[in-house]
């Protein structure tokens, strides 16, 4: 094994040069750190999930799957949610909506507490046709208005398709707040900065489900990944009739349903 | 089928996230564009009728501009972040521009009055002695040349200043409806109309202001209304209410004749919801009554004495800025009082009277540039030197 000589032939002006780039790089990776969104391409997290699981975010794409179908609006999702993240109360990053429709059309919506004790049986002395669970949650849109138009860059898209929000940076104006079509966004009432759904980022950088998914009883929900290859949900997006909320809004949400009837909101 | 939906929210929709201060914010800032507007009909396009007012207005724009980031401070989340749209903006962002918009404009203003005051500057200083004199003195900024020369280079630099604050005005204001009008997630908010009403209703409020701070200031001072002035600025009031309550029915108009999903909760929340507030207020009370109003004192003005003119000038104004503050109330709140799940209503806003947010702190911002003004004229007078202007001289 031959042992690396140091460079003792460089010049002094090479040294300079060098240097000077190497400085100047840094001066930049200084600059880049602070002021961009995510600084670095990769980030090797604690393994508290899987064993030895190093994460990559250049190597992931999350996409979410919601088979309408199968939600029998237990809110078991919205109570895992609510623990895993700390969600104040009142405030949700995930909750099940109940649709009631009538044949003449009528619609009877409701979403008691997020669904978070589940539903009550209602008789509504109507003729209901078609009745259903929807789950929500943050759809982390590709072309997101929140990340859009936050002031100080504090909504970003992480590599991996995340939206989130960078609580040290963000000034609470609410401004995506507003912007949200979906509602999925609310001002933390302790932070009083921009808190909204963050695809359980602490756990699926591990390897993990998300919390709701994971809490699923009828695995209505389901979490996939487009950059990996086989994987069960991009193959359904991919071949199955699938739809997303406002499609209008040309948001591009990655949080896909199947079986969403038009009635939903 | 169009069968109704009960009344639903989605759940993180029950919490009224921009309060009453963003319907200030817009309403301060509407001012400052307005009065700056006023100023430039005399310095840019020689409405010399409106020279009696001219300083007036710029003033007033400077007051009402040195508390419009105020509002926005008291309801942010996290105040002592505020810098950071100036430091590390977001380009995407219309709110990011705000920085740039606000400081641009604030050093105009800045130097547009500092100019139209330079020569009264030096000359209280020449005859001041001890602090007032300092202080005039560091006010001239070391250039103490009144010479008639430099008097008409300070009027060709004023003039040049108010022609480029006119577009600036625009921006400022122009891209407060921005905000609103690009917010594709809102029913209500979200149409191109938008800045072009708050731009056209900017302009109403700040000729109403300085007609009805002129009309108070006046005859606090004893003095003589001038009722050319007056009478100028109530035509002008009367073109600009009339485009901006156009432009507002317009936009109601469109949506409803569009039959667009947004009409389902746009109709239900004017004819409903805020009813009183938009019709009542906004619309009846706020634009027909001062319409008709200032139609008499535009119309029928060699039959009416001048002090008739000026009462019912002076009661359309102040009819017309409560109009124009119902319209941010409406759009502002309006805007946010149904879910965006486009089928349910939260509870009617109230705001709270006291609190960060509450109309005690609201009204203290409000009338905070009224103070400034007062003390502004303790040491510079807020009327036009009565002698008439040497050549260059009197901006």
């Amino acid at each position: 094994m031959s042992k690396q000589k140091p460079d003792a032939g460089m010049k002094r002006r090479d040294f300079l040069k060098t240097a000077t780039q190497g400085a100047a790089g840094m001066a930049l990776v200084m600059i880049w750190g602070d002021l961009s969104l995510v600084s670095a391409s990769t980030v090797t997290v604690a393994t508290s999930g899987r064993e030895g699981y190093a994460y990559d975010p250049t190597k992931h794409r999350f996409i979410y799957l919601i088979d309408v179908a199968k939600c029998i609006g237990c809110g078991s999702c919205v109570r895992a949610c609510e623990r895993e993240n700390q969600v104040p109360r009142h405030f949700f990053r995930t909750w099940i909506e109940r649709y009631q429709i009538s044949r003449t059309g009528r619609t009877w919506i409701d979403s008691p507490d997020g669904a978070r004790n589940g539903f009550e049986p209602t008789v509504l002395g109507a003729d209901i046709t078609k009745a259903f669970f929807v789950p929500k949650l943050c759809n982390h849109c590709t072309n997101t208005p929140c990340v859009q138009l936050c002031p100080v860059g504090a909504s970003f898209i992480s590599p991996d398709g995340v939206v989130l929000v960078d609580e040290k940076r963000c000034i609470g104006c609410s401004y995506c707040v507003q912007a949200c079509p979906y509602g999925s966004r609310f001002i933390h009432p302790d932070t009083h900065t921009a808190s909204k759904c963050t695809l359980c980022y602490h756990r699926v950088t591990k390897g993990l489900d998300t919390a709701c998914v994971q809490n699923c009883p009828t695995e209505a929900r389901k979490l996939g990944d487009v950059k990996v290859l086989g994987d069960e949900v991009a193959e359904i997006i991919a071949t199955k009739e699938v739809h997303v909320l406002k499609p209008e809004l040309h948001t591009e949400p990655n949080c896909y349903y199947s079986g969403l009837s038009r009635e939903v909101r | 089928m169009h069968e109704p939906t009960t009344n639903f929210l989605f759940p993180n929709d029950i919490h009224i996230m921009w309060s009453l201060m963003i319907a200030l914010y817009p309403y301060i800032t509407g001012l400052v564009a307005g009065a700056f507007i006023v100023s430039s009909l005399y310095h840019v396009f020689g409405r010399t009728e409106l020279k009696p007012v001219s300083r007036l207005a710029m003033v007033a724009s400077l007051s009402f501009l040195a508390v419009a980031t105020l509002p926005l401070l008291v309801h942010l989340g996290h105040p002592e972040r505020a810098l950071n749209i100036m430091v590390t903006p977001h380009f995407t962002s219309a709110m990011s521009a705000f920085g740039m918009i606000y400081g641009l404009y604030l050093i105009l203003v800045v130097v547009e009055i500092w100019l139209i005051y330079r020569t009264e500057i030096i000359e209280t200083a020449a005859r001041s002695t001890g602090f007032k004199r300092w202080l005039f003195s560091v006010l001239a900024l070391g250039v103490y040349d009144t010479s008639t020369p430099a008097r008409e280079v300070d009027h060709r630099v004023v003039t040049a200043l108010a022609a480029i604050g006119i577009p600036m005005a625009c921006i400022l204001h122009g891209y407060v409806g921005f905000m609103f009008g690009s917010v594709k997630a809102n029913a209500f908010w979200s149409t191109p109309l938008m800045p072009i009403i708050f731009l056209f209703s900017a302009v109403t409020s700040g000729i109403a202001m300085i007609l009805v701070l002129y009309v108070i200031v006046t005859k606090v001072g004893g003095r003589r209304i001038a009722g050319d002035c007056v009478q100028s600025l109530a035509q002008w009031l009367w073109l600009f209410a009339t485009i901006t309550v156009t432009l507002e029915l317009l936009e109601i108009v469109m949506l409803s004749y569009e039959q667009n999903e947004e009409w389902l909760i746009v109709e239900p929340l004017i004819t409903d919801k805020i009813a009183f507030s938009f019709i009542g207020i906004q619309m009846i009370f706020g634009s027909l009554i001062p319409f008709i109003l200032l139609a008499i004192v535009v119309l029928m003005r060699r039959y009416l004495t001048d002090t008739l003119r000026h009462v019912i000038s002076f009661v359309a104004a102040s009819i017309l800025l409560i109009q124009v503050f119902a319209m941010r109330w409406n759009v502002v709140i309006g805007g946010q009082i149904f879910s965006k799940s486009g089928v349910g209503f939260r509870e009617n806003y109230t705001p709270e009277l006291g609190g960060r947010e509450g109309v005690v702190v609201a009204l203290v911002i409000f009338v905070a540039p009224f103070v400034m003004m007062a003390v502004f004229n303790r040491f510079l007078s807020l009327s036009p030197p009565a002698e008439d202007e040497q050549p260059g001289g009197g901006v």
